[in-house]
């Protein structure tokens, strides 16, 4: 079986005036699978997926939507795409009805066509409610909900969402990811932004973290979490004290060596998977007569991937601390 | 196939718009109210000091409120497509397999209509302050088409200067700023005999005059008189160089 490729970059270049977006990007996302583009703010991620949907022009490089050139036939790329995320807003003085009608409109469907799959798709993100009311008034996670059903109208074969749940309140991002997950189920082709790595972990085929606008790592949650060391199991010693016999238990569990700060009465070591470690930890621990306050897995962050991806924290923030400290 | 589409997708623009203006009655004011007082003051302030010849002010003036209304209206449109652009929809457009020059024909198809409002406001309001029309239905049918045409091309070079500004507020103060003294340094108001002989020049010779004159022929004689001709060469002109220009703009602005 060969899975088709739906979206597809190469070597993909942006500038803004001194600032390089992009720095030979590609990309690739195979049919009916959800790839997270991971990075932080200001990676490229936005500018990616504004070339990807014929929003911006690159200034050297090819992209390809469903085996169409996007360059050459923006049109056509945006008969068979989705777009939904800060890129593409809706219309705050239209009702939500009417904004999902007026896309249905543009995408060339019959009016009647227009306001049933409006209907329909305001029912399914249980909108239907609030349909009559301009989205003005709409809540944060209502308007990207509206936003999700009006990237599909045109029920497309591939969706570009850009930061689906940035902002949203964790209610609202549950259910966003419940309706995501649901697509991709569909068939869709998804390519999502995210500055989440739990985001991406959980709703994600394949996970493409880029910084500086260059891809630097690609691969599943997992493949990405255990070239950042993996999970870790961590414990707080009641007592500063123990710290170094705490260390020499759980050294026992892995055949790498714990990391202590004693300061902190902290201990971490890498685990590569979770059955049994916990009873065995408390076990040894026990044995060697070491109190605990705290213990539990910790799954490496955005920024532990970055720092071990890049050996640098995710993000511009030291920059720009550093810039201020100069 | 291609002018079916263009036709569909500008009305679908057309029905935004109007939701719009529904939404937001404000948006209607520079046609219904500020015409209006316009009327009012110029009719009831200038109406005894300026002696016309042959006529009464307020049959002079309605013309140059006319002209002036639209000619500002039309302008303005590109507010409206700055504020598009602002605020992310022109994004939404364009992710959408809709021709794309559509959103600029469906802003300025909206403008023919507020015109169109403009015009029947204005009639009513001098027909009550003693506008006596004396050129019969077809001259004042002339009377609006001339308006409108100029209105319609205006609109375009609103749309070329809202997808050429980077802010709404920046086109409102560059309207305020070139179409303002065009309508002063005109026949709108007064006529330019008493003008010093630079600025006569110049005004008897400026679009804003010459269609202002048509209209007020065509409106009190029935015939176009001797501006006619170059008020069509300039409305027609106009559009022939903003139509072209304002989807270049867009287009330019658009793809950055």
């Amino acid at each position: 079986m060969t899975a088709t490729t739906m979206i597809r970059a190469e070597g993909l270049h942006k500038h803004f005036g001194k600032t390089h977006a992009l720095r030979g990007l590609d990309l690739d996302v195979a049919e009916g699978t959800i790839l997270a583009l991971l990075g932080p703010n200001g990676a490229g991620k936005t500018t990616a997926v504004r070339i990807l949907t014929t929003l911006l022009k690159p200034d050297a490089g090819r992209a390809e939507v469903a085996g169409i050139d996007v360059l050459r036939h923006p049109t056509e790329v945006r008969r068979t795409i989705g777009v939904a995320g800060q890129n593409a807003t809706l219309d705050e003085v239209l009702t939500g009805k009417e904004n999902l009608e007026m896309i249905g409109r543009l995408f060339r469907l019959p009016a009647s066509e227009a306001r049933s799959r409006a209907n329909g798709l305001l029912e399914r993100f249980d909108l239907l409610e609030i349909a009559d009311r301009v989205t003005k008034t709409y809540s944060g996670g209502e308007r990207r909900r509206l936003d999700l059903a009006g990237a599909l109208v045109a029920e497309p074969p591939v969706l570009f969402l850009d930061e689906p749940t940035t902002g949203l309140d964790p209610r609202g991002r549950l259910s966003m990811w419940d309706l995501i997950g649901r697509l991709a189920k569909g068939g869709t082709t998804v390519l999502m932004t995210t500055q989440y790595l739990e985001e991406a972990d959980l709703l994600a085929d394949d996970i493409a973290v880029i910084d500086h606008g260059k891809l630097i790592a690609r691969g599943t949650a997992l493949e990405l979490k255990q070239r950042t060391g993996g999970e870790r199991l961590e414990i707080l010693v009641t007592n500063a004290e123990q710290v170094r016999a705490a260390a020499a238990a759980l050294a026992k569990l892995s055949g790498e060596q714990p990391l202590i700060d004693v300061a902190a009465r902290h201990v971490s070591v890498p685990v590569t998977s979770h059955g049994g470690v916990l009873t065995r930890a408390v076990r040894e621990l026990d044995a060697a007569g070491v109190q605990v306050d705290d213990i539990g897995f910790r799954r490496p962050t955005l920024d532990e991937v970055f720092l071990a991806l890049t050996g640098k924290p995710a993000g511009d923030e030291t920059s720009v601390l550093e810039e201020l400290a100069s | 196939m291609t002018l079916r589409w263009w036709i569909a997708d500008s009305l679908e623009m057309v029905k935004r718009n109007l939701r719009h203006i529904r939404r937001t009655p404000e948006l209607l004011l520079d046609v219904t109210l500020s015409p209006i007082m316009f009327v009012i003051l110029f009719r009831y302030v200038f109406g005894g000091a300026i002696p016309i010849e042959g006529t009464t002010y307020v049959n002079f003036l309605m013309a140059g409120i006319f002209v002036q209304t639209i000619a500002f209206a039309g302008v303005y449109t590109g507010v409206l497509l700055a504020n598009d652009l602002k605020n992310g929809m022109i994004d939404r457009f364009r992710s959408l397999p809709m021709l794309q020059s559509s959103v600029l024909t469906g802003r300025t198809l909206t403008d023919l209509m507020r015109a169109m409002l403009a015009v029947a406001v204005m009639t009513v309001v001098g027909l009550l302050v003693g506008f006596r029309p004396e050129g019969g239905v077809v001259g004042w049918f002339l009377a609006i088409a001339v308006m409108l045409a100029f209105g319609f091309a205006l609109s375009w070079l609103g749309v070329a200067m809202g997808a050429f500004v980077r802010t709404p507020e920046a086109l409102q103060g560059l309207i305020f700023m070139t179409v303002f003294p065009l309508t002063f340094a005109s026949s709108a108001f007064v006529p330019t005999e008493t003008m010093p002989d630079w600025l006569r020049v110049f005004a008897d010779n400026q679009p804003m005059t010459l269609v202002t004159n048509t209209v007020r022929s065509f409106t009190l004689t029935g015939t176009g008189g001797p501006d006619a001709i170059p008020a069509l060469i300039w409305s027609v002109g106009s559009l022939v160089v903003f139509f072209p220009l304002a989807l270049w703009l867009y287009r330019r602005r658009t793809s950055q």
